[in-house]
């Protein structure tokens, strides 16, 4: 169970450039919106033609533009899961399921798997309902169900809970792992929220204005972030451009403080470190800080600080919990940045 | 009272909408999914007969279907079929004038499609026929019926150009519209406001229909 894909396709001054690899595991895009996740979806899946390049699922050659081989969605056995669902609106549940099985001739054979699958998916009671009666979680399980029904090889999910209520996400996203588990081949997951990828994914593919910045086991990534764009869609919030001054020296521009790293600085172009990575007190990188600003979070503080007597264009930012800040509260806080937390990056 | 009229312009707009909804929806549909040039030049010839007069539409008509013209001449020769001043001539005529209507309803109705049910389908290995025909047209069932309602509509109150091209004689050519303005220019004002009422009834039937139609959709 493998996929491959290298395809590049032009729109007007978008160039999309995807090669990336996968095994049987989850692997997520991550990217912001319009940088071409969901339109690498629609390539794979057919709908959508690249220029260039070729598409081989499970040893299948989907998609290849030097043999001239470009297989209709209908025979890809791609299973592509929408933002919206797409719910056939004119069909009942079991009407919509039973379209999904339509690839299965053997009516007998087919009408078994739209039992087998109505029985997992809990759908008995909704079969009669059509898509509009239905609430979202349950929308989403139809159109999952659907999606399995089919058959596929190779599973797209394209932002599978961005149409939701927030405070159903959680439930339902527990409920869609479980299938992932379950299900015998790939899965890519097209999504631009760093904690879903984290809990679901197995590797991350972080893509940035149509190409790949940085792939890797999700771990891997969201220690090493590598790139500023990959930097900030993995939740580093505090980035600044730097100016070396030594193998593991160099100047936060926007800080105005001079700090020292871990890693050799080699060509990286900027650097930063995560809210919750900066310790309070004397250390490595010890700096005195005036705070410009406190924000409460539900469950925690971020604290603005401005490093004193030095150039300081952006503040940094310091997540810490409730209980720490009430003890260390003051205008004036002495803090370090400990070289292993901070993250040299590239700007692609 | 001789309901010639009535048979007569009830055939004619069956007829020619029965012909529209195909010919409109086959247009709608590939015109929808043309590049922008040709979508935005096909647009204009096909809503044109909707704006110019009908006198306009049918001295048009003549210009080709009269018996000394390109394909009048033709089918006179070859068929020996006039093609002009008959009853179903006038189906040229309504055919040209009520196209827009269909066409334009039913790629406002195409056009608000969401495709990616049409996109999930295919990925489904559901076929193309499949597709426009079981989650296409149900999805736009709304818009095509309204516009195949008020082209026959339309269809039964053509007058200019049916004039002109079937001309009106009574017991072969007079339609409704022809009989009303016939009966008039005769001073028979009893008749003319006869067929006057048998026309509003009609045309009051035909727009409830659409109304109940809407609701019913809207509830469900």
């Amino acid at each position: 169970m493998s996929v491959y894909v290298d395809i590049e396709k032009r729109l007007g001054s978008f160039f999309l450039k995807v090669r990336l690899e996968a095994e049987n595991e989850t692997m997520a895009l991550l990217g912001a919106s319009g940088c071409g996740k969901s339109m690498t979806l629609k390539c794979i899946a057919g709908i959508e033609k690249p220029d260039r390049g070729c598409i081989v699922v499970d040893g299948v050659t989907l998609f290849d533009s030097e043999n001239h081989i470009d297989l209709p969605p209908q025979e890809r056995r791609v299973g592509l899961m929408f933002q919206n669902y797409a719910l056939f609106p004119n069909m009942t549940v079991l009407q919509n399921i039973r379209a999904g099985a339509s690839r299965e001739k053997n009516r007998t054979v087919r009408e078994a798997k739209v039992r087998q699958v109505m029985d997992r998916f809990e759908l008995a009671e909704l079969a009669g309902h059509y898509p509009a009666q239905l609430s979202g979680g349950q929308q989403q399980r139809v159109a999952l169900a659907r999606i399995l029904v089919s058959d596929p090889r190779l599973l797209l999910l394209d932002e599978p809970f961005s149409a939701l209520d927030s405070h159903l996400r959680f439930r339902l996203e527990q409920d869609v792992r479980k299938v992932l588990r379950s299900f015998e081949g790939t899965t890519l997951l097209v999504s631009h929220d760093r904690d879903e990828v984290f809990r679901m994914a197995d590797s991350v593919v972080v893509m940035n204005h149509g190409s790949v910045d940085v792939c890797g086991r999700k771990k891997e990534v969201f220690a090493h972030p590598k790139t500023k764009a990959a930097a900030i869609l993995t939740g580093c919030k505090n980035i600044s451009p730097l100016k070396p001054c030594g193998d593991n020296t160099a100047i936060a521009l926007d800080w105005g403080i001079k700090l020292t790293t871990a890693e050799p600085i080699g060509h990286a172009t900027h650097l930063g470190i995560r809210m919750h990575d900066i310790c309070h007190g004397a250390g490595e990188n010890s700096v005195s800080c005036r705070v410009v600003e406190e924000l409460e979070n539900p469950f925690s503080y971020t604290v603005m600080l401005c490093p004193k007597e030095a150039d300081c264009k952006v503040p940094i930012g310091w997540e810490l919990d409730k209980e720490t800040w009430h003890t260390l509260r003051a205008e004036e806080l002495l803090i370090h940045l400990p070289p292993q937390a901070i993250v040299l990056l590239e700007d692609k | 009272m001789d309901w010639f009229p009535l048979i007569n312009s009830l055939r004619i707009a069956a007829i020619s909408t029965f012909i529209i909804f195909f010919a409109g929806i086959f247009a709608a549909y590939y015109i929808a999914k043309a590049p922008r040039v040709i979508k935005g030049i096909l647009d204009v010839v096909l809503t044109l007969p909707l704006v110019l007069p009908p006198t306009v539409v049918g001295y048009l008509l003549l210009r080709v279907l009269g018996p000394k013209r390109l394909i009048g001449a033709w089918f006179l020769s070859v068929f020996e079929l006039k093609l002009t001043m008959t009853w179903w001539s006038a189906v040229f005529a309504t055919v040209v004038v009520i196209f827009p209507l269909m066409y334009r309803t039913a790629r406002g109705a195409f056009e608000s499609f969401d495709e990616t049910l049409a996109y999930s389908a295919q990925t489904l290995g559901l076929s193309n026929t499949y597709i426009f025909w079981r989650i296409r047209m149900p999805y736009c069932k709304q818009g095509i019926l309204a516009g195949t309602v008020l082209a026959f509509a339309r269809a039964l109150g053509e007058y200019g150009a049916t004039s002109m091209i079937a001309g009106y004689t009574p017991g072969r050519t007079a339609t409704i519209s022809t009989t009303v303005y016939q009966l008039w220019r005769t001073n028979d004002d009893v008749r003319a406001f006869q067929w006057v009422m048998v026309n509003l009834a009609i045309s009051f039937v035909v727009l409830l229909a659409v109304n109940l139609l809407e609701k019913r959709h809207a509830a469900k």
